[in-house]
């Protein structure tokens, strides 16, 4: 092969055009191809719903528009408790919880991140704590919690509703990964950035709280929202202590009603619930991805 | 009083077998511009870091207005609200914009109201030609600017003296000059200041002293003048024949 300009340039025209299958989703073409695409997805699953061979089945059972009217509002001659009124349950636990682990988990990062060598016992402790609180199964958590508790029979502590001991145990559990993501947050703050806080005489408390944690905070958001996502679907599994949360209301609708229109109803809610989070998280990241994007 | 801020004492650093600084011993007067000159890996910003308190020593002493460093007494954040020290990287803090940059120090180290320190912060700020730059974040600035903003902010703390670690290292050529015509005005201020330089015109204008590092030892020091025409020894004739 030459390497002479001249004869690179006198070879024929390079070819522009895309392959023929590339040519059809181009420019409006690609407009009628995803319509074609999302009708196909439609269809098929209506088929799916209407001609399975346990279709109408299924349909009554959790489609039964009546009966999820009936568990939403609730009907208590047939024992039925109501779940928009179970929902406020969920909702409060969550809330509270975020609360409680955002302390908890940053302070569990903190003393993770310490110095001083009076704080060695608690961070090894915490260190523990968060191995631990890993490796157990949120559910079995809640067990422990939610039956421990009242079995010590204490004279405070031992007496407080079941959602409760929901929220001790999710605050417990959640606190770990929280205060893992957190750390991550911290170590990604660039060394420099410690440097130059301690070298203007900042303590380390000064520099953790003014220069190293609003950095790893920001940089930590997403993940730390999608715990939480986690954690407002995860008051769910409270219901196996017995508390009146919407799981639980559902299954008893269900159970009243011989019919699963209850368990569609919670998802719905938790659906509504969850999604204004994911996307607000997915909003930070890409804002998060353009501001890098624009620096760099 | 004498009128010694820093003094060195036959400094020894090592790092695990590497021993980095083999018995330094240098002493840094008031208003005085000592230059640290040397290749790359010889020790200049282990030296500079010990002073500061971010590395500890293993051997020697380093004394600071007359009070051992290595005194069990000392507070590490005392010392440094005393030193100002500038980094090769800016590091300035991104999450801050310019003032608050320059604030954070006397605000929270200091303990100063923050009126009070708002206005020197601004007249640091125009002295460099920045004022109007104030409330914008780090990150729109050029990295001269960048670099002229971490040297205010750390003469917002009113320092005695500066360390200063080849701060013109990171930076593209057209940007050194405004960097470098900042510290020759400071030097004729009267800062002392402990300068890392790879930029030898700048050591020769604006160092008293210049002293010549290689492998963690201080081989020679004295004016630019000796250092530069009339050298002891071989070893830093033929490292300033390099770096010509
Ligand atoms: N934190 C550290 N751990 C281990 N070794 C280190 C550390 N910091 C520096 N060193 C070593 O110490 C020696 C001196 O490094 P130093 O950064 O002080 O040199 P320098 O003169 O500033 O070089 P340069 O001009 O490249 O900045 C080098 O061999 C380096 O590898
Ligand atoms: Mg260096």
């Amino acid at each position: 092969m030459s390497l002479d300009a001249d004869t690179e340039l006198s070879g024929e025209v390079p070819r522009l055009f895309g392959s023929k299958r590339s040519q059809l989703f181009a420019g409006r073409r690609g407009i009628v191809a995803s319509s074609m695409s999302i009708i196909v997805v439609v269809v098929a699953l209506a088929l799916i719903l209407f001609r399975a061979p346990g279709a109408a089945a299924f349909r009554s059972y959790f489609m039964n528009f009546h009966d999820m009217w009936i568990s939403w509002v609730g009907d208590p001659k047939a024992g039925i408790s109501a779940m928009r009124d179970a929902l406020f349950t969920n909702i409060w636990m969550f809330m509270i919880a975020e609360v409680l682990i955002l302390f908890f988990g940053l302070s569990l990062a903190w003393i993770r991140f310490s110095q001083s060598p009076v704080l060695l016992p608690f961070r090894i402790l915490a260190t523990v704590y968060s191995d631990i609180m890993r490796g157990i199964p949120i559910i079995l958590v809640i067990a422990i919690v939610g039956e421990g508790l009242p079995a010590l029979q204490l004279p405070f502590v031992s007496k407080l509703p079941l959602a409760v001991y929901g929220v001790v145990a999710l605050t417990l559990g959640y606190s770990a990964y929280v205060s893992e993501v957190l750390r991550a947050g911290i170590y990604s703050v660039p060394n420099g950035q410690l440097l130059a806080a301690r070298s203007l005489g900042l303590t380390h408390r000064s520099t953790m709280r003014r220069v190293i944690l609003p950095q790893a905070v920001r940089t930590v958001i997403p993940p730390l929202l999608n715990d939480f996502i986690s954690l407002q679907k995860d008051t769910a599994l409270v219901s196996a202590l017995g508390a009146i949360e919407i799981f639980q209301a559902a299954q008893i609708s269900q159970g009243a009603l011989f019919n699963g229109g209850g368990l569609v109803v919670a998802s719905i809610f938790f659906i509504v619930l969850t999604v204004p989070m994911t996307r607000f998280t997915d909003y930070l990241m890409a804002r998060d991805r353009t501001r890098r994007l624009a620096n760099s | 009083m004498t009128n010694v801020i820093l003094e060195l004492d036959s400094v020894v650093k090592r790092f695990g077998e590497n021993e980095v600084l083999r018995g330094i011993s240098l002493s840094l007067h008031r208003h005085e511009v000592v230059c640290l000159i040397g290749a790359s890996g010889s020790g200049k910003s282990t030296l500079l870091r010990c002073a500061n308190l971010l590395e500890t020593i293993d051997g020697g002493t380093i004394t600071l207005f007359g009070q051992s460093l290595g005194d069990a007494r000392i507070d590490p954040n005392l010392v440094r609200r005393h030193i100002g020290m500038v980094f090769q990287s800016f590091n300035l803090f991104p999450h801050l914009s310019v003032l608050d940059n320059i604030m954070l120090g006397p605000i929270y180290a200091l303990k100063r109201k923050r009126a009070d320190v708002h206005d020197e912060a601004l007249a640091l700020l125009d002295r460099i030609g920045l004022r109007e730059r104030a409330d914008e974040f780090p990150d729109r600035l050029s990295g001269g600017q960048q670099q002229r903003v971490a040297i205010v902010r750390s003469l917002a703390m009113q320092p005695s003296l500066l360390l200063l670690d080849e701060v013109t290292s990171a930076l593209d050529p057209t940007l050194v000059g405004e960097v470098l015509d900042l510290l020759t005005d400071l030097a004729h201020h009267g800062t002392t200041m402990l300068i890392a330089t790879h930029e030898m015109n700048f050591a020769k204008d604006v160092s008293h002293q210049i002293a010549f590092l290689e492998k963690g030892v201080l081989v020679e020091k004295g004016t630019p003048d000796q250092m530069f025409n009339d050298p002891t020894h071989e070893a830093t004739r033929k490292f300033l024949e390099r770096s010509r």
